[in-house]
């Protein structure tokens, strides 16, 4: 399960993050909001319109914005 | 040791409601600089201490680490590490956290205090954090982190007492030299949820205004309905708000312009301040109410939190042609003006979006193209309806924003795929919590706006008027040779070379003239166009009547919708230019720029002028 396929409302912890797949600077910005392994994120928003992109996740107490490409590349597994 | 006043810092995340702290300890009086060498802008001010000693404030750009992924943040971290060079090392931080988000937050903070400078944590937005059921331990974080923790309000000016008093007791000890800064980041992740976990004193789920109003304002549909709503009232609003001080303006400059001619007996010196200065600057100063409306809705909607809903709303439009959401808050500021809208591109991290926005950004209507825009609309559409509630005039320049819009996300295809040979950009930002604005920090906004147009309109623009007046005065026509004095002029025989090259797009001897001028700003079009026609006029009669029925006589419609479509396109505008020069750090992308925007102009131009006149418009 990745961060897209998570449903909306549904908590998970980020098991594994595939850096290579995202592009440095993004992949630093992300952490720097505190998404990373360990963290906990519910999807809240999925698309506009048509599409499925972006989609909006909180994580811990804030909500962050991001695209579908770069959430494909999070994988998460069940909070315990 | 030197009596040199402390220098503070105000350091932290974006959203941590630092402008709002900046703001409420330094009051109106600050200073707007950039710091020594790059474009990000410094802001400073002063503060007193308990005992009455001056401190000198800064408001460091917002960023996430002392790993720098914009230039803003790279600004933040050479101040912070005294590695700016003409910048002095502050001699304390103010580290500002939002009292809502400390997991977060506290990660900056922890690298920070590990710098070794003097540190007070203000732990700001503390009633936002209860509104949303959080209550925190500010004694116990303070002991943790081993700095005074002080709980803040900015906008309500709770706390700043408190706050200035530990940065008195701060600022008197020494900065411990910096014994060994942590610096791997897991660490610091764990030390920073660890301590936001024990500062909770108690976690209730709150009233979730920002979840309610998001499910509202993200919705895949409803999302899209408000945001396009939200525009079109603001587009209304700035048309129809603004025509009133617009009036008083130009009266108040046509009183000025009055009493000087009844002052002073006509004279070069006279001329040069009526038709020269007052007619010039005049002429561009009408447009400020317009810029502070717009930038009064923006101001708002950045404050409360919903710019980055409309980004996140924009984002895949935006995607397909190559740029996001980021870009889209400069492009919107774009409609008041280009040069706010492209210092606003230095938020994007994507460092080819930024680019690709920057060149685009002179293709949004901006209010200086309105004048030329209805001056001529006025002359040569007629105001007939085309259906229940629609006009000509209105539809025509609505096509003409239309044109601008397409044209930008044509150009900004083209440009991401074959220029910078992007991979389409990214979209990635924290979305804040909904707030509702101070008026005092919107007014400093538009206050700040405000002079930074004044300035401008006093410098660039007061030159450029000033050349345009002399070229357009000397050398002086020989009396009773029977030629005008606008031909005879150097602004004349420019001119001539001009015409050649615009004349297969149905452009005559006075448009070639005005867009001279108008290459200090666009709206200066208008201008040259009255003075080269009052100045042409033989009689009184034809000098009174006003300048749209003087077109209408002496230009053919395809001649006017071409001029129409020049403007759509064209960059006419030095400061665009010298602002793209500044933020791209040379002149190779101004040049891109102006050429690629030249030759759409000629190109839209001529289709317009080719086209109306096989319709038997010419």
């Amino acid at each position: 399960m990745n961060l897209d396929t998570l449903p909306i409302g549904a908590i998970a912890r980020i098991s594994t993050i595939d850096w290579a797949a995202i592009p440095e600077t993004e992949g630093h910005r992300l952490r720097s909001l505190g998404i990373d392994a360990g963290a906990l994120v519910e999807p809240m928003h999925k698309g506009i319109l048509f599409w499925r992109d972006p989609i909006s996740v909180r994580v811990g107490r804030m909500t962050v914005a991001l695209r579908r490409k770069v959430a494909l590349a999070i994988q998460c597994e069940a909070a315990a | 040791m030197t009596e040199a006043v402390p220098l503070v810092a105000l350091v932290g995340n974006p959203n941590a409601g630092k402008s709002a702290l900046f703001n409420a300890l330094t009051g109106a009086r600050q200073k707007i600089a950039n710091y020594p060498g790059v474009t990000v802008e410094r802001k400073s001010g002063r503060a007193s201490l308990a005992d009455g000693r001056p401190v000198e404030l800064i408001d460091l750009p917002g960023a996430y680490s002392l790993e720098p992924d914009s230039l803003d943040e790279a600004v933040t971290r050479d101040v912070v590490l005294g590695r700016l060079e003409g910048q002095r090392r502050p001699d304390a931080l103010v580290v500002v956290l939002d009292a809502g988000n400390l997991d977060n937050h506290l990660r900056f903070a922890l690298e920070l205090i590990g710098q070794g400078l003097p540190v007070v944590v203000a732990l700001n937005m503390v009633d936002l954090a209860k509104r949303d059921g959080l209550e925190l331990d500010a004694a116990l974080l303070s002991a943790e982190l081993g700095v005074p923790v002080v709980e803040t309000v900015a906008v309500r000016k709770r706390g700043l007492d408190a706050l200035i008093g530990a940065l008195g007791t701060a600022l008197l000890s020494p900065a411990t030299p910096n014994a060994a800064p942590v610096t791997d980041r897991k660490a610091i992740a764990q030390t920073a949820h660890t301590l936001a976990r024990k500062a909770i004193i108690s976690e209730t789920q709150g009233r979730q205004w920002t979840r309610r109003l998001d499910s509202v304002l993200l919705h895949p549909v409803g999302g899209v309905v408000v945001l396009l709503a939200l525009l079109f009232v603001m587009f209304q609003a700035v048309y129809a708000w603004s025509e009133a001080p617009i009036g008083w303006i130009e009266s108040g400059f046509a009183f000025l312009t009055q009493t000087i001619n009844s002052a002073i007996p006509d004279s070069l010196f006279r001329s040069f301040l009526t038709e020269g200065v007052i007619a010039g600057v005049g002429a561009v100063i009408v447009f400020l109410p317009l810029i502070l409306i717009l930038f009064l809705f923006i101001l708002i909607l950045e404050a409360t939190g919903y710019m980055t809903r409309a980004a996140f709303v924009m984002d895949r439009a935006m995607a397909a042609v190559g740029l996001s959401g980021h870009s889209f808050i400069p492009l919107l500021s774009s409609f008041a003006c280009a040069i706010p809208g492209i210092m606003a591109t230095r938020t994007i991290m994507d460092q080819k979006e930024r680019l690709a926005t920057i060149l685009i950004a002179p293709l949004m209507t901006c209010s200086a193209r309105l004048p030329v825009y209805t001056l001529i609309i006025g002359a040569f559409i007629p105001a007939q309806s085309v259906g229940p509630g629609v006009g000509l005039q209105g539809l025509v320049l609505f096509a003409l924003y239309i044109a601008g819009i397409i044209g930008a996300m044509l150009a900004a295809a083209v440009i991401q795929r074959f220029v910078t040979s992007s991979r389409g950009g990214s979209f990635l930002i924290e979305m804040p919590r909904y707030q509702m604005p101070r008026i005092g920090d919107i007014a400093l906004g538009l206050w700040q706006r405000a002079s930074v147009f004044l300035k401008r309109a006093g410098t660039i623009i007061f030159i450029s008027t000033v050349i345009l007046w002399v070229l357009l005065s000397f050398p002086k026509v020989p009396e009773g040779s029977g030629q005008s004095q606008v031909e005879y002029s150097v602004a004349g025989r420019i001119a001539d070379g001009i015409e050649v090259i615009v004349a297969p797009v149905g452009f005559n001897h006075e448009i070639a003239l005005s867009l001279i001028p108008a290459m200090a700003a666009r709206e200066v079009a208008v201008a040259a166009l009255a003075t080269t026609y009052a100045i042409d006029a033989t009689d009184e009669e034809a000098q009174a009547s006003s300048l749209g029925v003087k077109l209408a006589g002496k230009w053919s419609l395809a001649t006017a919708l071409a001029f129409l479509a020049w403007f759509v396109f064209a960059p006419q505008c030095i400061s665009t230019i010298a602002v793209t020069r500044r933020e791209t750090n040379g002149w190779k992308w101004p040049i891109f720029m102006v050429s690629y925007l030249f030759a759409l102009a000629y190109i839209a131009a001529g289709a317009t002028y080719w086209t109306a006149t096989a319709f038997g418009l010419g």
